[in-house]
């Protein structure tokens, strides 16, 4: 494990995640959410368990994005206020 | 971003991009034949069953999302989603049944050294990992293919209705 690549990861998966909750636009909060589960398989990968990083990937950065945007087709794009 | 989400919901309309279209046409191949290499490898590395049904559901998703839904979901009927999914949970449980039958009762469920597919133990072990793999691979393909057809499809409005709630 190097200590400072996993500090910049983890530090950028807390900015990631407060950013996801908060802005308005949809779209935007599921590819933030896509960026955070990208950021936590190379979390998953930096803690030497390749499998979990190898499902996270898959699932959480694939699958999950794709059902959202699905999701998000069949309502509004914007929260309201 | 906005342009793959309305071609997700509008199936009718949408004018065809030649870019994204080939590029996923090109894509799909590779992505399925990295789902294979991942179901098979996974007896020894990173890797199974589940991740490689993942891979290769999403190369559907993507084939969907490049076409339109109403043209490639039409390829994919609701019957042959099911029988997948039922076949694969069928392919696993046969298996493990298989090793209780063959072996008169002596090993467990899923005790995949005593299935005769070869004269040696570790080799038989092998192939009923890779066989068990391969049915998961299968239902998580099916159940990922049709979580996203539920999700996307705007089906006719008396039809949906009734059907989501």
């Amino acid at each position: 494990m190097i200590p400072s690549l996993d500090l910049v990861l983890l530090f950028l998966i807390v900015a990631i995640a407060i950013a996801a909750i908060t802005v308005r636009d949809l779209l935007s909060a599921i590819m933030l959410l896509c960026a955070y589960s990208f950021l936590m398989a190379m979390v998953w990968v930096e803690m030497h368990s390749v499998d979990v990083a190898f499902t996270e990937a898959a699932v959480g950065a694939g699958a999950s994005t794709a059902f959202l945007i699905a999701a998000l087709s069949r309502t509004v794009r914007w929260e309201k206020k | 971003m906005s342009t793959e989400k309305s071609e997700v919901g509008e199936g009718e309309e949408r004018a065809g991009d030649v870019i994204v279209e080939t590029m996923s046409r090109l894509m799909v191949p590779f992505i399925q034949l990295f789902a294979l290499y991942v179901i098979i490898h996974g007896a020894g590395g990173p890797g199974g069953g589940f991740q490689g049904g993942v891979i290769f559901g999403a190369s559907f998703v993507l084939l969907v999302i490049a076409f339109g839904i109403v043209n490639a979901g039409d390829r994919f009927p609701e019957g042959a989603n099911t029988a997948f999914m039922s076949l694969g949970v069928y392919i696993y449980a046969g298996v493990g049944l298989l090793c209780i039958i063959l072996s008169l009762g002596a090993a467990q469920f899923l005790n995949y050294g005593f299935i005769p597919l070869t004269t040696h133990f570790e080799e038989n072990r092998a192939l009923g990992m890779d066989l068990v793999e391969i049915g998961i691979g299968i239902t998580v393909m099916a159940v990922i293919t049709s979580i996203f057809f539920n999700l996307a499809w705007k089906r006719e409005p008396e039809e949906g209705g009734g059907e989501k709630e």
